[in-house]
């Protein structure tokens, strides 16, 4: 088994710096339990679960305190033993207020008895293998944090034959898939083989960018005597290869229709984070109540790559990194080109918090937006093909219709357009904003 | 960090990080890559190219300060935009233009073409070029009046006599062609050494090929244009001229000649490139340059004027959103022209 170059590349993409140097050769650290967690019952994308204990109640680690509540919805588990102290409403790291679970750890870390892992996975049925993963909450720990067992339940008439391990990590500052690939491997190979089963897949690409030479190394290992149509697709470092209808074109060569799944293509893209999470609910029977999360950028005393318990305060994280060690503009729950700036410190972490990044004064910008210059940058750079420049002309005239003609819905935030952009237009602001407002206008259109 | 909780940290939309680009930067690599052709045109014109660049650039940048204050707005001269169209109005004149009509030119450039359109971004067409063409129509004689490069005598002569006049290499072939029909330009290693380094009369700046390109290859490199508008603009005028002569070579002047001669290297580098008035998308580009090369082509061999660039830019700008609608990319994972 070798890893091969990708044969494929989308337009446009573009080079931040990366300063993984920063958190790339520091091993992960197992950060001890804060004093309270605060679990929120919006961990990702799609229905917040809904909390089904309450103020008073004691819990173990792994307990369910949070239900599903929909189709595309997770479990939520206690990620640590101890008493339920509030059940409230907070705001999310997201910017938005759902329910939270706050628990006060006892400090015994004691699991919920009853958890058991299926050993012989092998030849234990797909569905059964999906329920355990739906049980134990798992969400798409790359970003978006899509529930992975809808993802592995693909309806029959939309076969699976490729399965993609996303190890890209292109965002700059993060080196937490890039450690997990270093350190684990092999548990990540097993995981991998766990979800191809599920799926059915003939085929398993693991996809890493090639500023990642050690997590290469590393898979290559794991998988040294891996059978049939397995490989290592190695992509050129260029954000955002890791995108899922990018990094599928990449691997594949395959197009995802605008509006579809991968699974229409015959393909699952799975972060190498969740793999491993897949892995410790089949397994060892353990639902998801950790994660491995960044903590770096320039202030930050001692950059590290932690692994804490979902709930986690960001102002405990940045405590076991040292706290700062310079002043900070700005704070960012995941990296440079998607995260999301914070107000302060009070949110905590999820199944989705990959980084924790704090940028010093000089590396902030705000900017006044001119008009636009028509310099064709953001075309260039747009890994969707849409056309910047003209959307967020039609979007400051609140032309929605137009801009929905231009295809606005495709839009998918990456930020390459306005980190391109030499007019300092807040390009993403106004794609997000446009979105919202054609989404807004289909739905009272349907209504009618 | 004891002052957390008074601290105001900035929350803003992605991306937080930024490639550091700026129009600003922009337009400062377009006055670089300006320098060269500039001091070409204090060799070849002294004093006079001195004085309209003064006159342009100050002129230019003056009308847009007052023309934003009029309209209540920011200054708008530090994105150094006005300076670019100072220095471009100025390269597309001849020497002996009296500094009243170049700033005439200015105003022409700046108020009408682009203030009032709204300012950077919104002009539909090249402002320095507008200022020129202004300028050709309004005084014909004084913008059609040429003179062989000075040389010794570039910083004495402070007044010019008429006698000295020079037809441009292209007006003396429109000329002759009219009345007896044979190229009248001679052509060979020493004229076409002259015409690359600009010892030719013409408009200050456009006079040397050479300069130009050397000032297209660092704009290349800074990737402030791209090689699509020049290439296909310069090709096509070659492609062009070469059917003409192998047609007709006793009325048509060799490729070199029309390449080498008029303002076809800045138009092609400087002027058709402007971001703003030319298309979004490479393909756009390509077709805009062709069309700008067909124009000037015909207007040099079969026009009423000897040179075609101006004009040819200027209806090639009036069809740039035109062609921007009909090159957008077809959106991944779409077929081409859905939504």
């Amino acid at each position: 088994m070798k890893a091969i170059p990708a044969k494929f590349k989308v337009n446009g993409g573009i080079h931040p710096a990366y300063h993984k140097e920063l958190a790339r050769d520091k091993a992960i650290e197992n950060m001890p339990i804060p004093a309270l967690l605060s679990v929120s019952m919006s961990q990702h994308l799609g229905a917040p679960a809904n909390p089904i204990v309450k103020k008073g109640d004691s819990v173990l680690r792994g307990q369910l305190i949070g239900e599903t509540a929909g189709f595309i919805s997770a479990a939520v588990h206690a990620p640590s033993s101890g008493t339920v102290k509030a059940v409230s409403e907070a705001p999310t790291a997201m910017g938005t207020t759902a329910a939270i679970v706050v628990i006060e750890p006892d400090g015994e870390d004691t699991w919920i008895e009853g958890l058991e892992g299926i050993a012989d996975w092998q030849s234990t049925a797909p569905k059964t293998l999906v329920e355990k993963i739906a049980a134990a909450g798992i969400a798409g720990m790359g970003g978006a944090g899509f529930p992975t067992h809808v993802k592995l339940s693909p309806p029959p008439d939309k076969p699976i034959d490729t399965l993609i391990l996303n190890g890209a990590e292109c965002e700059p500052y993060l080196t937490a898939d890039h450690r997990l690939m270093i350190e684990r491997a092999d548990t990540i190979w097993v995981g991998c083989q766990i979800i191809r089963k599920i799926l059915g897949a003939t085929t398993v690409r693991i996809a890493i960018e090639d500023n990642k030479p050690e997590a290469i190394a590393a898979m290559e290992q794991a998988m040294a005597n891996a059978e049939g149509d397995v490989g290592i697709t190695v992509l050129k470092t260029e954000y955002p290869q890791g995108a899922e209808k990018q990094q599928i074109f990449a691997t594949t060569g395959r197009e995802v229709p605008s509006g579809k799944l991968p699974m229409d293509v015959g393909c699952v893209v799975e972060n190498v984070g969740t793999t491993l999470a897949v892995w410790d609910a089949i397994v060892n029977g353990k639902p998801l109540t950790e994660r491995v999360t960044t903590v770096t950028g320039h202030p930050v005393a001692e950059p590290r790559n932690v692994l804490n318990r979902i709930g986690t305060p960001y102002s405990d994280l940045l405590a076991f990194c040292g706290g700062l060690k310079g002043d900070v503009a700005k704070i960012i729950s995941g990296g440079p080109m998607m995260g999301l700036a914070q107000p302060g410190l009070d949110a905590t972490t999820t199944k989705t918090t990959s980084g924790l990044l704090f940028l010093a004064p000089q590396e902030t910008q705000t900017f006044n937006s001119m008009p636009c210059i028509a310099c064709g940058r953001c075309i260039e750079a747009c890994p969707m093909y849409l056309v910047p420049a003209e959307l967020s002309q039609m979007l400051e005239a609140e032309d929605y219709e137009a801009a929905e003609e231009l295809n606005v819905l495709d839009c998918i935030e990456c930020g390459c357009c306005a980190f391109a952009c030499p007019a300092h237009r807040p390009l993403v602001q106004h794609m997000k904003q446009g979105k919202s407002k054609v989404m807004l206008k289909r739905r009272q259109a349907q209504k009618k | 960090m004891a002052d957390q909780d008074t601290t105001q940290y900035i929350v803003s939309t992605n991306p937080h990080a930024h490639s550091g680009a700026s129009v600003q930067r922009i337009m400062l690599d377009v006055i670089i890559a300006l320098v060269p052709a500039l001091l070409l045109s204090f060799h070849y014109f002294g004093w006079h190219a001195v004085r309209l660049v003064t006159v342009c650039v100050v002129g230019c940048v003056v009308t847009e300060a007052l023309c934003r204050k009029l309209m209540g707005r920011d200054l708008g001269i530090f994105d150094l935009s006005a300076v670019v169209t100072g220095l471009l109005l100025a390269f597309n004149l001849p020497p002996s233009l009296p500094s009243g009509m170049a700033l005439v030119g200015c105003i022409f450039a700046i108020a009408i073409a682009k203030q009032l359109f709204g300012g950077i971004g919104y002009n539909p067409f090249n402002p320095a070029l507008i200022g020129r063409v202004a300028l050709l129509v309004s005084f014909p004689v004084a913008m059609t009046k040429w003179h062989a490069p000075l040389n010794a005598a570039r910083w004495t002569a402070l007044s010019w006599i008429d006698g000295t006049t020079t037809a441009t290499p292209l007006g003396a072939v429109k000329t002759a062609l009219a009345t007896n029909q044979t190229c009248p330009v001679t052509w060979g290693n020493t004229s076409m050494l002259n015409y690359l380094l600009g010892n030719m009369s013409g408009c200050i700046g456009e006079v040397s090929a050479l300069a130009l390109i050397l000032g297209g290859l660092y704009l290349l490199y800074r990737r402030c244009i791209s090689w699509h508008i020049p290439v296909a603009y310069i090709g096509t005028v070659a492609i062009f001229a070469a059917i003409l002569r192998i047609a007709q070579p006793d009325a048509n002047m060799p490729v070199l000649f029309h390449l080498l001669s008029g303002g076809l290297m800045l138009g092609a580098i400087f002027m058709a490139t402007d971001m703003v008035t030319s298309p979004l998308t490479k393909q756009g580009m390509l077709i805009f340059g062709v069309g700008c090369g067909l124009l000037t082509m015909i207007i040099r061999r079969w026009g009423g004027y000897p040179e075609g660039v101006s004009f040819a830019i200027i209806l090639m700008n009036s069809i740039t959103p035109l062609i921007n609608r009909a090159t957008r990319p077809r959106v991944f994972g779409r077929k081409r022209g859905t939504s």
